[in-house]
């Protein structure tokens, strides 16, 4: 089972951006790197003059490496040209709005990501028939579709595997809603907030984080029990998306999980401190809703009351 | 403008034409549209009848096969689309790309429309579903303003419909789990949000609490209005405040906007609200419809008599307000 780190979700220091890719390309458990900007096209000139050094040393590194696209694109002339530009570069691009497909040469190979929505054979083969070469599949699947889709292609397939789940997306952006700025004088407020901005119930249940223009889920997804099943669905490689502290240690787990060396108990046990939010779900898969949780009630610190 | 109006069953279907609708969107009595409540929607013989009855009357159907096929059982969704054709649909909406794929390479001759479901937001993915499978018509999603729709026509060549009224989703749709996330059931598979099967109420303290799925998502005082606890229109604890970090509890009413929108080039406009009442149905359908003469007519839109309508009395212009952000 491979190990791919999607995209960085929040907006983080460009310092620490830096950093954290430099560190990326010196570990070996990871075959694959999607990075780029995913959620604001505002983020991306803090960090854009540092990615060619960072896609130099990840290469260097052996990494497969990949550009995300942006996830939502409206009609502003930045994020067409973001698009533009994206097609224009001699990398592998992540296609994670199909505006994508608009802006890539009819030959070019790409991956498709997570924010697509591939819920069926159908779609992906149309995706196939226009170049794409790896997907990963939307967090939202149940293992059923997620086998059936894995049977019907000859092309790599990825899951989400760990951190907090892309829930939504929208043209409004709730850091400056809730800091009562507009969107467009934001200043940047979600960068106080590099791993989302917790929303809770008013029965302090732990529910949602922000993140800008991105709706995360308060629990960190992680589909350690799911492994085996995942494997012999013929799943290629787990998606781990990056947090501000622990990411790395959670990179290592995940390598002994995969190697066998360690369970999923153990997995769960030694993960939890670096959960983003506290707390596991991996429900989607095959649990009664996302949130639900398929290990033992010790690994959540938060359960909803009554729920029916 | 063409007035775009909703059907749950065959008796709002007549309603809606009689009181005046161009169209009728209206879908299957399955999961392949986006409005899957139990009690709601069509067989096929009703949509016979339904698309008999509004022919008769110079009215189009539109149906709306809107919801993403499950992998392994695309068959459920390709009848509906080659059954929608043997109807007599005027157009059929659809989100899902294998499924537009599949009916511009099948039935190329039945009318297709991007459905808001698809979340195409942009000029350049609009135009990559025109060249790429024909579609003629794009639903475009509730989180844009007005300036951007304008901008958006500008720059292709086939018709956009807008929504006016009704339920207010701020999420780009088709795009949005925090539904199947709490309760298991989520617009793009099983096309309902916040279902009212996960819906509980309860009296505590002196007020009552909102549930869904088991998650509290409004406090009210006893005796006041509870809202329908919608999940992005609830009050939530961020930091020290408490608030609706989303959305506040409010309905979308575009009328006042109706001529800033025919400016920017809309051809259709597009009513909320399937899951209402034949009534309901009836009296926005007549009032709107009296608006869009107005609007041809160059005489003033009459606006103020579609308030008592709205969820909690309140409406919002939504995204078209560039404000809202």
């Amino acid at each position: 089972m491979q190990l791919t780190v999607g995209p960085i979700q929040g907006f983080w220091d460009p310092g620490k951006w830096s950093a954290f890719y430099e560190q990326l390309a010196d570990t070996p458990d990871v075959s694959r790197v999607v990075l780029g900007e995913l959620v604001c096209s505002k983020r991306l000139p803090f960090y854009q003059t540092r990615l060619p050094d960072a896609i130099a040393q990840l290469l260097a590194g052996g990494k497969d490496v990949a550009l995300a696209s942006l996830a939502l694109v409206t009609p502003l002339k930045r994020e067409r040209r973001m698009a533009a530009e994206l097609a224009a570069m001699d990398l592998e691009v992540e296609v994670n709005d199909l505006t994508m497909l608009a802006h890539l040469a009819p030959d070019a190979r790409f991956s498709v990501g997570p924010l697509v929505n591939v819920y069926n054979e159908g779609t992906l083969a149309v995706l196939a028939r226009r170049g794409a070469m790896r997907i990963c599949l939307p967090p939202e699947l149940s293992a059923t579709s997620v086998r059936r889709i894995a049977a019907a292609t000859d092309m790599p397939v990825d899951v989400w595997g760990w951190g907090r789940l892309p829930l939504a997306m929208s043209g409004r952006c709730y850091h400056a809603r809730y800091h009562d700025r507009a969107k467009d004088q934001c200043q940047f407020v979600c960068a106080e907030d590099p791993d989302g901005l917790a929303v809770d119930t008013l029965d302090d249940q732990q529910f949602l984080a922000i993140n800008g223009l991105q709706t995360l889920s308060g629990q960190c997804a992680n589909m350690a029990h799911h492994l085996p099943a995942l494997r012999e669905a013929g799943v290629a490689g787990l998606r781990l998306s990056p947090q501000t502290s622990g990411f790395f240690e959670v990179i290592e787990l995940f390598a002994q999980l995969t190697a066998g060396r360690i369970d999923a108990e153990e997995f769960c046990a030694r993960a939890l401190p670096h959960a983003p939010g506290g707390a596991f779900c991996d429900g989607f898969l095959d649990g009664p809703t996302g949130v639900s949780w398929s290990g033992s009630k010790d690994q959540v610190r938060t359960q909803p009351a009554g729920t029916p | 403008m063409e007035l775009v109006c909703p059907a749950g069953t065959p008796a709002s279907l007549r309603a809606a034409v009689d009181a005046g609708a161009h169209s009728i969107y209206c879908g299957f009595a399955d999961d392949t549209n986006a409005r899957n409540f139990p009690g709601l929607n069509f067989s096929r013989p009703e949509m016979a009848d339904g698309i008999a009855y509004a022919h008769a009357r110079g009215a189009r159907v539109l149906v709306a096969i809107n919801t993403f096929p499950r992998a392994g059982e695309t068959e459920l969704w390709h009848r509906a689309v080659s059954d929608a054709e043997a109807l007599g649909a005027d157009a059929v909406i659809l989100a899902d790309l294998g499924l537009i794929a599949h009916t511009a390479e099948r039935h190329p001759d039945l009318r297709r429309h991007l459905s808001v479901q698809a979340a195409a937001a942009n000029p350049d993915v609009i135009n990559f579903h025109a060249s790429a499978f024909g579609v003629k018509r794009v639903v475009l999603p509730r989180v844009l303003t007005v300036d951007e729709i304008a901008s958006i026509n500008r720059d292709i060549d086939v018709e956009t419909e807008v929504f006016v009224f009704g339920g207010l989703c701020v999420m780009a749709e088709g795009r949005c789990s925090l539904s199947s996330y709490i309760s298991g059931k989520s617009p793009n598979m099983n096309g309902v949000c916040s279902p009212a099967s996960h819906v509980a109420y309860a009296e505590e303290d002196g007020e009552m609490a909102a549930r869904l799925g088991g998650y509290t998502i409004h406090r009210t005082p006893k005796d006041a209005p509870a809202p329908y606890p919608t999940l992005c229109k609830g009050c939530f604890k961020v930091g020290a405040r408490t608030g609706y970090v989303f959305e506040d509890p409010a309905s979308l009413d575009a009328s006042e906007l109706l001529p800033a929108l025919a400016r920017a080039g809309v051809t259709a406009l597009k009513i909320e609200g399937r899951q209402r009442s034949r009534a309901y149905v009836a009296q926005v359908v007549r009032n709107f419809r009296q608006a869009v003469e107005a609007l041809a007519e160059g005489r003033d839109v009459p606006l103020g008599t579609l308030a008592r309508l709205t969820e909690g009395q309140a409406a919002t212009a939504g995204a078209y307000n560039k404000i809202w952000r």
